[in-house]
């Protein structure tokens, strides 16, 4: 009996702590966001949240700490990244999981795999290099100048950066899809682009969506290769060669630089609470449409 | 036993990387009655169902040989168009596979494919299969909620009513009762039955009774061999082969 008691109380201990372990995570967002809350108390107790997040001067020595051009500067860029990325990820991820035969998607997938692997200073680098020249010359097609310092370059560099992310999540969603439910499509007499079209990609709607989510999550945070090339200028980018200037660039170009200009410590742990809570709210929003999608695609 | 027969089956071969499935096929399947393929489990006959309407091509690294002619047509010549092969059958899977749509998009899915665009048409089709299928009762009130809500017999009733959709001449069946409750089996072996009147009907099983109960014609497969075929009383009440005896009787499974 002592033995039994034993064995069920070591049960229950495994079972407790494995618990307070799975509510680690969830409670370290929450102390993140207090702690970058109280470092950023310092500016928020003397401007108003609506003057720091939608003023466009950017004056530290002044003390006057406008967001807007970094939020819309972060903005731009990912939603120009992901333009760009999606059609191509999720093209690429049918062709290989419908048409390609196994040689070539084991060698694209692990081609793809070395490409999540590449650092992302490695990313900027190339960035700079190549994709910088190239925005400049295109500006100049559209009569523009362009420095090649921009919105567009950081949202190409970006775009390869989310690649493999979409691609590889794509692809497991496409292989988790039974061949029988291709089979009754097909035996119906559609062809392979019906019934990807009309089944593939609609049973992998949640996927794909979900996919193209983490993409962006991983883009809006992306600092390293972005800050090289975009410019980091604080005005509000009015075309795709205009330089911006994204929230995690500010954060990591000045932190520890500046830090006896008064308030920019705190400001610059606003930008990063704003940062945390825009990826969280965009989260939260891309969990409820999934659970939408997923009931009308049921 | 003299039929006609517009489904014939010539030294058809099939190979999974290098590893033989199907050896030397032949078989006339008779026309407007119900030919059963018995065997045990990895004897081929999956692979020979699918070979016939060519479902084997999307399978990496299978080879096929010899010949299947549907009416006068090699289904297995390249130049065949094989969307108008695949038309010409229904396919039952061993679970019912019902498209991520609603009902009513499930049975028009065929017919739309292939150029029916008139809502009134398309409304009385659904109507047809779904009643030939002995499902329009159950769902005539919500064909346009989800098919994934039906249960798994009326799913498999669905695939049933979307082959018939596209006018097939052949339904093949693979185990198609096998997911099923007892009841939703003998529902769907009922529609099977009266549909023969119709349609040639192929039907894949490994269970012997079911077999008795609806075959015309029994074809039995062993490890890739069609051992011996002919009109279903003869086969199970005076096996000429051995092996097709000892099946019969449990020997083999």
């Amino acid at each position: 009996m002592a033995k039994e008691a034993a064995r069920l109380g070591r049960d229950r201990r495994a079972r407790r702590s494995m618990r307070i372990l799975s509510f680690l995570p969830g409670l370290l967002v929450v102390l993140v966001l207090l702690g970058l809350f109280l470092k950023a108390r310092g500016l928020l107790a003397v401007k108003p949240l609506a003057s720091l997040l939608f003023g466009s001067e950017w004056k530290p020595l002044k003390g006057s700490f406008g967001f807007y051009p970094f939020i819309l500067g972060t903005f731009w860029v990912t939603l120009a990244a992901m333009i760009l990325a999606v059609p191509v990820a999720l093209m690429t991820s049918i062709y290989l999981s419908e048409y390609a035969p196994r040689g070539i998607r084991s060698a694209a997938k692990s081609f793809v795999d070395l490409l999540s692997g590449i650092p992302s200073v490695v990313f900027g680098v190339w960035g700079v290099l190549m994709v910088v020249p190239l925005v400049a010359k295109l500006a100049g097609l559209f009569g523009t100048y362009s420095s090649g310092y921009s919105v567009l370059s950081g949202a190409i560099v970006l775009a390869i950066m989310v690649f493999p992310t979409i691609i590889l999540v794509c692809l497991e969603v496409f292989a988790s899809i039974s061949r029988d439910l291709r089979d009754a499509s097909l035996a119906l007499g559609a062809t392979k682009w019906e019934t990807v079209k009309h089944v593939i990609l609609r049973k992998g709607a949640p996927g794909v969506f979900a996919a193209v989510v983490l993409g962006f999550s991983r883009a809006f945070g992306e600092t390293m290769a972005v800050l090289m090339v975009v410019g980091n200028v604080a005005q509000v980018p009015k075309s795709l060669f205009d330089s911006a200037y994204p929230l995690p660039a500010l954060i990591a170009n000045n932190y520890g630089e500046m830090m006896s200009v008064p308030l920019y410590d705190s400001a610059l742990m606003l930008a990063a609470l704003v940062l945390l809570v825009l990826v969280l709210v965009f989260n939260l929003a891309a969990r409820l449409i999934l659970v939408r999608i997923e009931r009308r695609v049921e | 036993m003299t039929t006609s027969s517009h489904l014939r089956i010539r030294h058809l071969s099939v190979a999974f990387g290098g590893q033989s499935v199907l050896r030397d096929v032949s078989l006339d399947v008779p026309d407007r009655k119900i030919t059963v393929i018995i065997g045990p489990s990895g004897c081929g006959k999956t692979t020979l169902l699918k070979s016939l309407n060519r479902l084997l091509d999307s399978v990496e690294g299978a080879r096929v040989t010899g010949s299947i002619f549907v009416d006068e047509d090699d289904i297995n010549d390249p130049k065949v168009e094989v969307t108008r092969i695949r038309k010409k059958m229904g396919l039952l899977s061993q679970k019912p596979q019902v498209l991520p749509m609603s009902i009513f998009d499930n049975i028009a899915y065929g017919p739309r494919l292939h150029g029916v665009r008139n809502k009134a048409v398309l409304s009385a089709l659904v109507e047809k299969e779904l009643r030939a299928a002995g499902l329009w009762d159950e769902v005539k009130d919500r064909l346009h909620g989800p098919a994934s809500r039906l249960s798994v017999g009326q799913q498999q009733r669905l695939c049933l009513a979307r082959g018939l959709a596209v006018e097939p001449e052949i339904i093949l069946g693979d185990e198609p009762t096998s997911a099923l409750d007892p009841q939703s089996s003998r529902i769907v072996e009922q529609r099977l039955m009266a549909l023969k009147a119709d349609y040639t009907v192929i039907v894949v099983t490994h269970i012997l009774r079911q077999a008795r109960r609806i075959a015309d014609y029994i074809a039995f497969l062993y490890l890739g061999e069609l051992v011996e075929h002919g009109p279903a009383a003869e086969v199970f009440a005076a096996p000429r082969d051995a092996r097709t005896k000892a099946y019969l009787t449990g020997e083999i499974s």
